[in-house]
């Protein structure tokens, strides 16, 4: 039942994808707490992912960078 | 000295995200920033005999899209005049208002909100550029483009716990980075 640091990190870093099971994540967090070091590390993690999730960051689609891929390429081998 | 070498075959793939970010905090229009970005990358390759490698490729190109946002900008305001904008009311009984009045006054969000929000894709993809290949790629995939576990093992030809290794000091790395560029 008592999960190790690195352990505890894996399954947050699990659960920042929705990838841990619902028991990994109990045992989480009943291993948060009492340690205050996966605390924080926790709360990092989650920031991240709320940074990376914001809608003010773009990301250029897959169609949009073959576009711009094949403009490219079609000048490097006009040249 | 040239420290810095072009590859131009790699620019879509390595910058396009950070250039679109820049550039959508300066103009605030999709299309337009992709235009730019194209008129960029091609303004780059007539160009790339005068980088002296120097500064890197990134920074180079930026060099070069904020030029061309400085011309947009240029070209709107010559436009200036030609079209005009009236706004009336809309009835009698509203006469006497204000326009100011009529704008959505934005009280939830302050300005530094707004400038946080606008840098923060930039910072996300600065941050990303000083991971190493690896790292970035999966990273990537993994966080932005939302690939199954499965399926970014088979491409790298890695197992699932070699997988989390990667992402966990990516995300390590960036959250490192994040909270010193950014917050």
């Amino acid at each position: 039942m008592k999960l190790e640091c690195h352990e505890a990190n894996h399954i947050c870093d699990k659960s920042q994808y929705k990838e841990a099971t619902f028991w990994e994540k109990v045992r989480l967090n009943i291993h948060l707490i009492y340690c205050r070091a996966c605390q924080k590390y926790t709360a990092r993690n989650t920031k991240l992912t709320k940074a990376v999730k914001n809608p003010k960051v773009n990301t250029v689609s897959k169609e949009e960078k073959a576009d711009l891929q094949e403009l490219l390429n079609k000048q490097l081998s006009g040249k | 000295m040239a420290d810095n070498q072009i590859d131009a075959t790699q620019w879509v793939a390595r910058y396009s995200d950070y250039l679109f970010n820049y550039t959508i905090a300066r103009v605030n229009d999709r299309d337009l920033a992709k235009d730019l970005i194209s008129e960029t990358f091609l303004a780059g390759l007539k160009s790339m005999e005068n980088f002296k490698g120097d500064a890197t490729e990134r920074t180079w190109l930026v060099s070069i899209l904020k030029r061309k946002i400085i011309d947009h900008y240029r070209k709107i305001n010559s436009n200036k005049g030609k079209a005009e904008v009236r706004i009336n009311y809309d009835d009698s009984e509203s006469e006497g208002d204000w326009l100011e009045e009529r704008v959505a006054d934005k009280f939830d969000r302050t300005a530094e909100d707004q400038i946080e929000n606008e840098e923060l894709g930039t910072a996300i993809y600065d941050c990303l550029d000083g991971l190493n290949e690896k790292q970035r790629t999966i990273f990537r995939m993994k966080t932005m483009e939302n690939f199954d576990t499965e399926a970014i093992c088979n491409a790298f030809d890695i197992t699932p716990s070699n997988l989390w290794v990667i992402i966990h000091r990516a995300r390590k790395a960036m959250a490192d980075c994040l909270e010193n560029n950014w917050l």
